[in-house]
């Protein structure tokens, strides 16, 4: 149909419509949008913002859940020999990851030094194990040897033949010498039997064989730092690196030729008596906690699993973000609803008091805090008054000044002539209006006072490094030390704080243009 | 406007003595620790009985407030320095504090400055949205992190700068020498991030708010041309909140940032109160809060002061 066609209708051809239906205003099919819901439509919108909600909800998860899914232990379990190593779990490391191995230049002297624990886990009995044998044990630390090459040693700056490999820095471990009673060494014993991994290895001849008799890893005979064939006429034969190699071992024997497991060291009853035996690590932790040692996010610099003290972190961190938001909101809506309300010489005076205690630095409140108070009620409740003292004057600065903009306007005025009384204006009337002020205000303030938490505990200003609590900023400053040989002891919890803040910032000003699309964009 | 500064020079003062009061009272009431030394504990003691630290402790403020009027003294260090005057001690430490923190403001503003004229400029394009997101990351990211990668990178890594600030007498005596500059460079660095990024969002949400207001428009219909009214009209707008930010980013550097000298070891203000909380050394401590509310309460007061004298249109407190 074209427009010329258009133009030529006449009368008869056009009817009526919908002559017999009433037509009506149209009732609305859904539901009116509040301003809540408005607020939650823009919101959902900021893709930036759902993700970090998302986050937020995942590092909430990740707070309260991990203590519930490990229940092999809480986070106050500590193992002092894997203290500060790296991520290991044995499903990942199929795949490569969290293997807890490291890579490392070895010396030659080095490369036998680590290999001779795993040889040493294969020759249990004194019946001679060639080298090659012992890189095929599971409690064979070594994972990886290159040929040699000339690198420059780190320690001499000296250029050297070094073998680059990796390392299990929980088999790296190795021996340890333990006094057990008579009881423990038969529950060992019993144990070793029942399951079939070995913990009990040969005690070791305290000879000029052996380089230093406290270190249980010295199994092999050695002789200035290396380790040697013994001839008969008593000369000695340095042993290189070789797959065919045997370490010669230097195990304690009996007259009869057998290998020792136990020493009487002390102790005057039956029970009481010490035996001193000579166990691999990595079993003794099988056989004491029914597990292998698995440490996703490896362990802290005192052998504190890191995901656990991560956890327990974050828990402390968000629950004092949120106390503080919390208390803040409270008294910062009544100080500034009062003070902007009543006006004139009420505000005056309340308006100095915020100048001076705005004025005060909050590191030296927070310091003060904690001298005057951490030991009578604690490091955390104190870290809480420091941060209540002076954290609630942005929030009542900014209700206040929604106060001055709503308290004279004609639906105030309204309520007042029908007799409201002040608290019902001021809760009931004005207070709705300043919400969304206000409830991005108090997001706004976690991650600031996630950020002050960690600091204050990073300088030990405030002291939350016991067994029981923890904080990333103490974790971070464990680490700040020793981090460039442990390099996750930093990184795992520097991202967790990073991704808190990031997270939390970013849903805060999500919330913020949420309520207030006007100031879209605009950042303060 | 001079009625106002008076005024407001003269609220600092009465700020600063009520806070400075609160805090002598929590100080002094604190126990002292003295050396386990026998003949240094005597003459401590006999020294802080002359002092007057154990009379009562209103007496004891009297005293402090009378030596701080005829003599300008705030006390003594009996740790950090034994028997150094606490100004001299924290004089002495303001430099490498002020030095750092200055290196990294005159790296820090103009890139800050002009990331955020682009990203507003730019608004909604590409650049504007990378330059954001950079912004949101480094705003929210704390500053020992920064200082940890920093290290990690450019001496862990590529071994080119060293791990912490040299000692005085490691970098030949002088805090001005090039050996001392370059082992500084990676505290200022640390520092800088999330200074640039700080003030390149400011600059930017400024900006965006004078780009889209009316004169602009209006400038556009004289037949100005985009690149000229920007210059001529919005920055000039743009200004009057960022200068005085800069001013007090300018006061601020005399505060400095504890955790950044404690992770580089410089010898600044901040490790300085780190250390008189760590050694009790509360005539330190006490000069040391003194100073960080002085500087705070002074930023305050100057940014406040510098709004009217930039801006004709805004003049606090003349009604």
């Amino acid at each position: 149909m074209n427009d010329k066609e258009m133009i030529h209708l006449t009368a008869d051809e056009l009817s009526f419509a919908n002559v017999d239906e009433r037509i009506t205003d149209k009732k609305f099919d859904d539901k009116p949008i509040g301003y809540l819901k408005d607020a939650w439509l823009r919101f959902r919108r900021n893709r930036s913002s759902v993700v970090a909600a998302c986050i937020i909800l995942a590092i909430f998860l990740f707070a309260f859940l991990t203590p519930l899914i490990n229940f092999r232990y809480d986070s106050r379990f500590l193992d002092s020999y894997y203290a500060k190593k790296g991520p290991r779990n044995l499903a990942l490391s199929n795949v490569g990851i969290a293997d807890g191995t490291t890579d490392r230049d070895f010396s030659e002297r080095g490369l036998l030094r680590a290999v001779a624990i795993g040889v040493g886990a294969e020759n249990w009995d004194g019946t001679p194990v060639t080298i090659a044998e012992g890189m095929e044990s599971y409690y064979q630390p070594v994972r990886k040897v290159a040929d040699p090459a000339l690198k420059e040693d780190p320690k001499s700056g000296q250029m050297k033949e070094l073998y680059s490999g990796k390392i299990d820095t929980y088999l790296e471990v190795g021996f340890i010498y333990r006094s057990v009673e008579q009881e423990e060494y038969r529950r060992i014993l019993a144990w070793q039997e029942e399951t079939g991994i070995r913990v009990l290895y040969p005690l070791i001849e305290n000879n000029v064989y052996n380089e230093d008799p406290t270190d249980a890893n010295f199994w092999y005979k050695s002789y200035s730092k290396d380790p040697v064939h013994v001839n008969a006429d008593g000369s000695v034969q340095k042993l290189r690196y070789k797959g065919s190699t045997v370490l010669e071992d230097n195990y304690k024997r009996d007259a009869d030729g057998n290998v020792v497991y136990y020493e009487y060291t002390g102790g005057g009853t039956f029970e009481t008596a010490q035996f001193k035996i000579r166990v691999l690590y990595y079993n003794y932790y099988r056989y004491l906690n029914g597990f292998e040692p698995e440490y996703i996010f490896g362990t802290d610099s005192q052998g504190y699993d890191l995901a656990l003290r991560m956890a327990d972190g974050v828990r402390l961190s968000l629950l004092v973000a949120i106390c503080v938001s919390v208390i803040n909101l409270t008294i910062g809506v009544v100080y500034g609803a009062v003070a902007g309300y009543y006006g004139g010489a009420t505000d005056l005076i309340l308006e100095r008091i915020t100048d001076i205690l705005a004025g005060v630095p909050f590191i030296v409140v927070a310091t003060l805090f904690q001298i005057h108070l951490a030991a009578k009620v604690g490091a955390i409740p104190s870290l809480l008054f420091a941060f209540v003292l002076t954290g609630w004057i942005g929030t009542s600065s900014r209700v206040r000044t929604q106060f001055y903009r709503f308290k004279n306007q004609e639906y105030v005025m309204a309520a007042r002539t029908l007799g409201a009384r002040d608290p019902r204006i001021i809760f009931k009337h004005i207070f709705p209006n300043s919400l969304g002020t206000i409830i991005t205000s108090s997001v706004l303030v976690i991650p600031s006072v996630i950020f002050s938490e960690s600091m204050l505990s990073f300088l030990g200003i405030v002291k939350l490094g016991g067994a029981d609590t923890t904080s990333l900023g103490t974790l971070l400053s464990d680490a700040s030390s020793i981090w460039t040989n442990y390099p996750h002891l930093m990184i795992f919890p520097a991202i967790i704080i990073s991704l808190l803040m990031i997270s939390f910032n970013l849903f805060g000003n999500g919330l913020r243009d949420a309520f207030n699309p006007s100031l879209r964009g605009v950042e303060e | 406007m001079g009625k106002y500064v008076v005024k407001r020079v003269l609220l600092l003062f009465f700020t600063l003595f009520v806070i400075m009061t609160i805090c002598f009272m929590l100080i002094r009431v604190l126990p002292r620790e003295l050396p386990l030394e026998k003949n240094l504990q005597a003459v401590i003691q006999q020294r802080w009985e002359a002092l007057g630290y154990n009379k009562p402790l209103l007496v004891q403020y009297a005293i402090y407030l009378k030596n701080i009027v005829t003599a300008w003294d705030f006390g003594t260090s009996w740790y950090i320095d034994f028997r150094t005057p606490a100004w001299d001690v924290l004089t002495g430490r303001l430099l490498p504090t002020v030095l750092v923190n200055l290196y990294s403001l005159v790296f820090s503003i103009p890139l800050g400055l002009g990331l955020g004229i682009y990203a507003a400029v730019k608004k909604n394009k590409w650049q504007d949205s990378v330059i954001s997101t950079m912004i949101m990351v480094f705003v929210s990211v704390p500053s020992y992190v920064y200082a940890f990668l920093v290290q990690y990178f450019l001496y862990f890594k590529w071994g080119l700068l060293p791990l912490a600030v040299l000692s005085l007498a490691d970098a030949g005596g002088s805090w001005f020498t090039w050996k001392m500059f370059r082992s500084m460079i990676p505290a200022v660095l640390a520092l800088s991030f999330s200074e640039i990024a700080g003030l390149c969002r400011f600059t930017r949400a400024e900006l965006t708010e004078t780009l889209t207001s009316d004169y602009m428009l209006l400038a556009r219909a004289k037949g100005l041309t985009r690149a000229q009214a920007t210059t001529r009209h919005a920055f000039k707008t743009a200004m009057v909140p960022i200068l005085p930010m800069l001013i007090s980013s300018f006061i601020g550097i005399l505060g400095g940032s504890m955790i950044i000298e404690q992770i580089f070891s410089i010898p600044g203000v901040g490790q300085l109160y780190i250390k008189s909380i760590n050694l009790f050394d509360y005539d330190v401590f006490m000069m040391d809060c003194i100073f960080y509310t002085f500087v705070s309460l002074l930023a305050g007061i100057v940014v406040d002061i510098s709004y009217g004298f930039i801006d004709p249109r805004i003049r606090m407190g003349e009604k």
